[in-house]
């Protein structure tokens, strides 16, 4: 591979290091990416050529001028919208923060720019976060690059395409009930949700405090490493923020990448494959030969049981919207963003409401709603109450299998990517995108997405699931498969012009 | 409306049952979940972060120093500290509340089950505490553009958010029945000793005219022998006085109410200083549903016994033992300094005392003199304008000789008039004793010329007639002379 926008990460900041290249040549190179393919894409709702490219210029004067440089100096990132950027338009893709450009940055973009990452803009989302296919932006539409008439997951679908796509090499999405893996899944990219409490929430748009995580997307699990040890480590402005050390992910991946998992258990949900949560054919034949190489890898399989992983999806839609409802109440129209109504007549009580009926999409009230619903007088024991009684089953589930097992593997989504609308009819199908994902959030401990074959054509995604604090294991596995595919699934992307990539050997080699 | 009953008919039917919130906002350098500075008075929404403003994306950090001060508070209050205690989300829509949601205490308080003790007419009364809890303030609103800057008839309303997210401290009581006529004393009583608790403590500034103390009194009456009745709330309630007098109102009020077969209203209620009467808020009833839930962007606290014990070790002497010590000192009577301790003037005195007067001038300053004028405006005794070290000042005039009783009261008006220190005053008025002795004298003998009758009766060895002659001489020197000097004065020229 030739082009610029072919490397890994990892390729890319050793180029700029060694000065094979310079940053202005690569992020130049993404940023036309960009202008050439996101007009179809459609994964940015701001892009910022002039601020990528001045801190581009700073990296290759720092490497003039031969000062040492971080692991990924140089290289671009594109960022979810619901991550805040200091001077750059942030919305989470909702009409009631249009136009609001925040004051501060987010404690992981602080990283990133000390890190020197360019910044290439701020990617599409479902609305707040809420939404597997990205379908509910307020603003537009992201198509998967593997194929225009489908979508490319969610929430962070515009991050997932614009890696799949190749117009960034990494970018930031957060994953609440999986919507880093299961976009990944879908594009055939790799993502990453971290341990809760690992990666600083400070300056993320909150959805649900309990279960946000912010975390890395990429073409595979090192560059994913090197991005996910960037933004890492203890934030004090983040009471949920652990102070422990960060898991050596990167040297884990390095290790999984030699091909090795001898004397690493994984663990196989016995309920995943049953009944109702069962994965379609074609997902399920793709993971199942992705199992087969890592056993050939020397990994061990065990079955194990976490029956209350069945309650997850419906434990998840009481936790998530009651937290939401709260944390979008924020939204009224008196200090920032949209303000509907106020003709001078109205009370400040009918302008607060005008402006939260015109400024939240139909999926966003109907979270706000059921959340509002389940922490009701009355309702509160039944519904938020015994939720988090579930809560607690769900961890107890993980901490046992755990004491079996060093990491649990699944498909990270029941289906391969869908046609836009096939779900948006049925809110529970939509549901159904994150049946595997979710109980790792209601744990909080670590799990991601690896390619890991096609299915009709469509990637397919494996998800390995590790302990709290335990993300090393996780990157090596997901290294470890990467080691058994000729191609990295990510790097065989089809050209947006080709509709569709057919060459890639389905099941790996 | 009912025709209010007076107090002495409304408790002479009903017993009241006294409830008390109280909230003190806490004076640690920053606030509650940020690092933005407390300090009052500065330029609306100066003092304001990413976190107090609620931007999307920001997140709280709890304030240790307000934590600590809570727990000092509990300790204070003879309260049990939570070893596992948390913050909760109460929600509500409200354009002060940046987030839509208060940050407070739910079901897991810091402090619990904790009393404080009164005298009130020589009667001791435990006021048991039910909870101390920690939460954040919200900003203030000025509706501007109306005639009563409330908000009905307002055009705009304007929101200060500098006091968003201060530390908060609601300290709040268990139902105090059995205090009949005493209700309005002992809710003073108690708030005053709350008061004086955590001024010790140092946490807080405590003042009431600046809002660093609010209380809300919760009242309700019921027929002796009956279950207690429903309850009022009533906000807004600003000094001490206030507390007393919205006490006297609702029982007068609701006994009305109730002597005429209606039924009272849970209700939130205002309080208005200019007419010491109450009229309904928000009804309770249809109040909105808070949907307090734990906040889950702050970590569970779980204050370690070590810590507690050393705050206990820490904890300064209190307003009781400091009383003790002070009517010791002072050399009074118990019931002379429970009349200074309901007069709320024992750090006036104690600072008056340090000032250099003597216990005794300075009690007979402040519960005497100062005390009548205070009556008399409807003011609190502390809020006058005279300090103690003024009053120490005036009484070593008076020691001096320079000043007599009724020159000294003088110099008061112009002191609460605002025209300087008692010195100033003194020269300004011309308010001197006359010690001109040539000056006396010719006033005495202008005197003696003038009443030769009881000139006579003096040499003749009445004594006691010489007050003729004073009160002569003093009208001649407009009160200026000193009483004793031109006594020994006529004496001498007489005797």
């Amino acid at each position: 591979m030739s082009r610029i926008i072919d490397k890994t990460a990892a390729e890319l900041a050793a180029d700029i290091r060694d000065g094979r290249l310079t940053s202005v040549e690569v992020t130049t190179a993404f940023l036309d990416r960009i202008d050439a393919v996101d007009g179809t894409v459609k994964a940015f709702l701001h892009v910022d050529r002039d601020g990528a490219l001045a801190t581009a210029r700073e990296v290759d004067e720092a490497v003039a001028r031969g000062e040492a440089l971080g692991p990924l100096a140089g290289v671009p990132v594109a960022v979810k919208d619901v991550v805040v950027t200091k001077g750059m338009p942030t919305t989470a893709a909702s009409k009631i923060l249009e136009g609001w450009i925040p004051p501060y940055d987010a404690t992981i973009v602080e990283r990133i720019k000390a890190a020197k990452l360019p910044i290439l803009g701020k990617t599409n989302m479902d609305e707040f976060a809420m939404g597997s296919s990205t379908e509910y932006s307020a603003y537009f539409k992201t198509v998967n690059p593997w194929d225009t008439g489908r979508i490319p997951g969610g929430s962070g679908g515009g991050s997932a395409a614009a890696v799949a796509a190749k117009m960034a090499p990494l970018a930031i999405g957060t994953d609440t009930g999986g919507s880093i893996r299961q976009p990944g899944a879908v594009t055939g990219t790799f993502g990453a949700k971290p341990t809760y409490g690992g990666n600083s929430r400070y300056g993320l748009i909150a959805f649900s405090s309990s279960l946000d995580t912010p975390g890395p997307v990429s073409r595979n699990a090192l560059d994913g490493a090197l991005l996910h040890e960037v933004i890492s480590g203890h934030d004090p402005r983040d009471s949920t923020s652990i102070d422990a050390p960060v898991p050596p992910v990167v040297e884990a991946a390095r290790l999984g990448a030699t091909g090795d998992l001898s004397g690493v258990k994984l663990g196989v949900v016995k309920e995943f494959k049953e009944g109702a949560d069962a994965a379609e054919p074609g997902v399920v034949a793709a993971y199942e030969a992705g199992l087969e190489q890592l056993v050939k890898l020397g990994a061990e399989l065990v079955e194990v049981s976490c029956p209350s992983f069945a309650y997850a999806l419906p434990t998840y839609y009481l936790i998530a919207p009651s937290e939401a409802s709260s944390n979008l109440a924020r939204y009224d129209g008196v200090r920032y963003g949209l303000r509907a109504g106020d003709d001078g007549k109205r009370s400040l009580e009918e302008v607060m409401s005008l402006t939260r009926e015109a400024g939240f999409g139909p999926e966003v009230k109907r979270r706000i709603i059921l959340g509002t619903y389940a922490l009701s007088a009355g309702y509160v024991d039944a519904f938020y109450g015994k939720a988090q009684k579930v809560r607690t089953l769900i961890k107890q589930d993980f901490e046992k299998a755990f004491e079996q097992v060093d990491a649990l593997v699944s498909p990270t989504t029941p289906f391969i990517a869908f046609e836009f609308g096939a779900r948006t009819g049925d809110p529970y199908q939509m549901y159904l995108a994150d049946l595997y994902t979710i109980p790792t959030n209601m744990y909080g401990g670590p799990g991601v997405s690896v390619p890991v074959g096609l299915s009709e054509g469509m990637p397919v995604g494996l998800q390995v699931m590790g302990p709290v604090l335990g993300d090393d294991i996780t990157y090596r596995v997901a290294a470890a498969l990467e080691s058994t595919q000729d191609v990295l699934l990510a790097d065989t992307a089809p050209e947006i012009s080709a509709q569709r990539f057919t060459s890639f050997d389905e099941g790996g080699k | 409306m009912t025709k209010l009953n007076t107090f002495e008919q409304a408790v002479a039917t009903y017993e009241p049952v006294l409830g008390l919130e109280t909230h003190i906002e806490l004076d640690t350098n920053t606030k509650m979940f940020c690092g933005c500075s407390t300090a009052f008075g500065a330029e609306p929404n100066t003092q304001v972060c990413p976190v107090c403003l609620a931007l999307p994306g920001a997140l709280p950090v709890a304030n240790k120093a307000a934590v600590e001060a809570t727990i000092k508070i509990g300790l204070a209050l003879n309260c049990r500290i939570a070893e596992w205690t948390r913050f909760a989300r109460k929600n509500y829509f409200y354009p002060d509340m940046p987030k839509n949601f208060q940050t407070s205490q739910y079901e897991e308080p810091l402090c619990e089950d904790g009393y404080v003790d009164v005298v009130v007419d020589g009667k001791a009364y435990r006021v048991e505490i039910e909870r101390v809890h920690l939460e954040e303030d919200t900003g203030k609103t000025l509706h501007v553009g109306g005639t009563t800057g409330r908000i009905h008839g307002a055009t705009e309303s304007l929101v200060d958010y500098n006091r968003a997210g201060i530390p908060l401290v609601e300290i709040v009581t268990k139902p105090v029945p059995g205090t009949g006529a005493l209700a309005p004393e002992v809710a003073r009583a108690y708030t005053a000793e709350l008061r004086d608790i955590v001024r010790s403590l140092g946490v807080s500034d405590v003042r009431m005219e600046q809002g660093s103390l609010r209380c809300d009194v919760n009242l309700s009456l019921n027929r002796p022998g009956e279950e207690w009745g429903t309850r009022t709330e009533t906000k807004n309630v600003n000094s001490l006085r206030s507390v007393e007098r919205a006490v006297r109102y609702e029982v007068r009020r609701q006994s009305a109410l109730l002597d005429a077969g209606e039924r009272i209203f849970q209700e939130t209620r205002h309080f208005h200083e200019t007419t010491g009467e109450t009229s309904p808020g928000r009804s309770k009833e249809e109040a909105t549903d808070y949907r307090y839930f734990p906040e889950p962007d702050l970590a569970v606290m779980e204050p370690s016994r070590e810590w507690v014990e050393e705050l206990r070790a820490s904890l300064p002497e209190l307003p009781r033992k400091r009383r003790e010590r002070l009517q010791a000192a002072w050399s009074l009577g118990d019931k002379e300094m429970q009349s200074v301790v309901n007069a709320d003037a024992v750090d006036l005195i104690e600072a008056t005392v340090a000032a250099g007067a003597t216990p005794s001038a300075a009690v007979k300053w402040w519960l005497g003199e100062l005390s009548r004028r205070a009556n008399e405006s409807g003011e609190e005794l502390a809020a006058m304008r005279i300090t103690p070290a003024e009053v120490a000042e005036l009484q070593g005039m008076v020691d001096d000789g320079r000043l007599n009783d009724k020159l000294a009261r003088q110099v008061i008006d112009g002191v609460l008039a605002g025209e300087g220190s008692p010195s100033d005053v003194a020269a300004k008025r011309g308010l001197e004793v006359v010690s001109d002795t040539g000056a006396l004298e010719a006033a005495v003998d202008e005197a003696i010329a003038a009443n030769p009758a009881v000139a006579d009766k003096i040499r003749g060895g009445t004594h006691a007639a010489a007050g003729v002659l004073i009160g002569a001489v003093m009208k001649a020197t407009k009160g200026q002379a000193d009483a004793g000097t031109v006594r020994q004065i006529i004496l001498d020229k007489l005797g």
